[in-house]
């Protein structure tokens, strides 16, 4: 076991470091000067001067991601091109507000998928199990944004129930913030939950196969504790990978939504980026997700191979 | 030994096109993306008015028999609108696979075949390159490189790559280890023509299947970046676009959010059905819609 999880930390740090490089390359990329071109009409010479010296843009490529991997180890990850704040500060301000979204859209899908994907399985071809899969299908084709803008219509229009969007914190006021996570929550969650319930029902379906789940019932026992005793503690073990994974896409992966509903969250922070060519927090905040989303699947990989110890000998 | 890669590659085809005649639901995408394909290649004609045709006597009028779908905050019809952006769908979608299918079947095959340092080197960017959530790191390209058509297709491409790369390399670690592979060695082949002619053929099962759920996912991301305002640029029609324009009068004019959404969702359900028929047929190990999905999101 520790011989793997070495094994795993030393590729995941391999891997980071490779993140930094296109990371910092995506600067490279920027046709023409991107402090110019981050300025645009407000350009100066003293400031135009002062932010590329800022970001070491005056020196060799080689030498500018070297002193860039030093600084992001330190945590400096670089000052705004808009604001002039520290990119550090800016993007840790925004990550409450994403992570609050993310946690309860999972738990969102969570609470649907479980149940309904159990259910499918254990009465496979019946007419739950039939909807369930379809469910499923609509769910993963279905746009999120889509689905968002028809909770806006129905939800804050038509019903007059929930805010259109907007943003309380939770430590603030947390029925402010319940009403206003509902619906990109929900939107988000309900995607989450279709793919899940297809993994809990073939997960299911998988150990329901198993001898000695054949065996437990040819003894007698009743399918409440075949079920719960010996098909749901196997099952269940791909899924908590599945549902951890899940967490790590949302934490980066749901720009749209935060746009859409506008959701302070890292996700609209790289939006507001792009618009306003503000390159250095643009920068964070992917590093900083891809990070998260490495530091996530490197303790579900770790966390697999605990449940499933034959994990560590593949 | 050429002969048993054309016969499997003519198996494989007539086992995917009998399942898409004989399962439903396959044959029901099927007809979908036949109706969207001629659509997106004739919608300029078959589309009853033009798409930039601005008449602010008609702004913002619901569903009718002259406008099917309604008019848009400038009056044009949204019909003829989410018709021609068909065409931007299927493009983005269609060259972003071809690229990632090009690059990645090319890079998965060195690495299978030849193992070793170039096979370490080549999945570990691969690896990299899977550690960004996919619309993050396609927004990112795209924000650097400038918005557009061109550049959301590259972007989209790049994002899809490590998946085609992960798929070939593992059909070609089974397929080396064939007999028939190691004939062709035996005899004398080049590498290129043992990859091209035996390896190759042998490994277009799951291909086909990838390559059929990446459109999916290709066109959800196309629409995502369009959302954003990354994809094609105003006037042109884009789904995506059209629904962030009309997010602002999501409750006095539903009709502007509700048709080029379903739109996209149609389309992203028929490659899915189409998908998962061809899986359940050419490679059922693979992984499901579901399970890809994770790892597009």
């Amino acid at each position: 076991m520790a011989r793997f999880v070495i094994r795993r930390l030393l590729q995941s740090a391999v891997v980071l470091l490779g993140v930094t490089v296109v990371v910092f390359l995506l600067l490279q990329l920027v046709p023409g000067d991107p402090v110019r071109v981050a300025l645009g009409t407000r350009f100066d010479p003293q400031t135009y001067e002062a932010l590329r010296a800022r970001a070491g843009l005056d020196q060799p490529l080689v030498v500018q991601y070297v002193n860039y991997l030093g600084r992001a180890l330190t945590g400096d990850l670089g000052v705004s091109f808009r604001s002039g704040r520290p990119v550090t500060t800016i993007v840790l301000e925004r990550l409450p507000a994403t992570l609050s979204l993310a946690v309860t859209a999972v738990l969102f899908a969570v609470l649907i998928a479980f149940p309904l994907g159990i259910v499918s399985a254990i009465r496979s071809g019946s007419l739950i199990d039939h909807a369930a899969r379809v469910f499923s299908q609509v769910g993963v084709s279905v746009p999120d944004f889509w689905m968002g803008i028809m909770g806006i219509l129905l939800f804050a229009g038509v019903l007059g129930w929930l805010p259109p969007s907007g943003y309380v914190a939770l430590t603030e006021d947390p029925a402010g913030w319940a009403s206003h996570v509902a619906l990109p929550a929900a939107t988000v969650g309900l995607v989450t939950a279709s793919i899940l319930t297809r993994f809990i029902r073939s997960s299911m379906l998988e150990v329901l196969s198993e001898d000695y789940v054949r065996t437990a019932e040819a003894k007698g026992l009743r399918t409440r504790v075949v079920v719960l005793r010996h098909v749901l503690r196997n099952a269940l073990i791909p899924v908590v990978t599945v549902v951890a994974v899940q967490l790590a896409s949302l934490l980066g992966g749901v720009i749209v939504i935060e746009v859409l509903f506008a959701w302070p969250g890292i996700g609209r922070l790289t939006y507001d980026a792009v618009q306003a060519r503000d390159y250095p927090v643009l920068q964070g905040a992917v590093l900083l997700v891809a990070a998260l989303f490495l530091l996530v699947n490197l303790l579900v990989d770790i966390l697999y191979a605990r449940l499933d110890p034959r994990i560590t000998v593949k | 030994m050429s002969e048993h890669s054309e016969r499997t590659s003519e198996g494989q085809l007539r086992r995917a096109l009998s399942a898409l005649r004989h399962d439903p639901l396959a044959l029901t995408g099927s007809v979908v993306l036949a109706l969207l394909v001629v659509v997106g290649v004739a919608g300029s004609w078959l589309a009853p008015s033009g798409i930039n045709e601005v008449d602010v006597d008609r702004m913002l009028q619901p569903p009718s028999w002259s406008h099917p779908f309604g008019t848009d905050e400038l009056g044009r019809d949204v019909l003829s609108r989410v018709m021609v952006a068909a065409r931007v769908s299927l493009q983005v979608g269609l060259v972003s696979v071809g690229i990632a299918l090009a690059v990645g079947v090319t890079l998965g095959l060195f690495a299978g075949y030849y193992r070793g340092w170039l096979d370490n080197v080549l999945m570990r960017c691969m690896d990299v390159l899977f550690a960004f959530p996919v619309l993050l790191l396609a927004v990112a390209i795209v924000a650097v490189l400038g918005p557009g058509l061109l550049t959301a297709t590259v972007a989209i491409g790049v994002v899809y790559t490590p998946i085609f790369a992960r798929v070939t390399r593992a059909g070609v670690l089974s397929v080396r280890e064939q007999v028939f592979v190691r004939a062709a060695v035996s005899i004398g082949a080049s590498d290129l023509r043992i990859m091209r002619r035996h390896v190759l053929p042998n490994i277009a099962a799951p291909l086909i299947v990838q390559t059929s759920l990446s459109l999916a996912f290709a066109i959800l991301s196309e629409a995502a970046l369009s959302f954003l305002g990354l994809g094609v640029q105003p006037p042109a029609p884009a789904w995506g676009r059209m629904l962030y324009d009309g997010r602002g009068f999501v409750t006095e004019a539903w009709w502007l959010g509700f048709f080029p959404g379903a739109a996209i969702f149609l389309t992203v359900l028929a490659f899915n059905l189409v998908g998962d028929a061809l899986r359940d047929v050419l490679d059922p190990r693979q992984l499901t819609v579901s399970e890809a999905r994770r790892s597009a999101t």
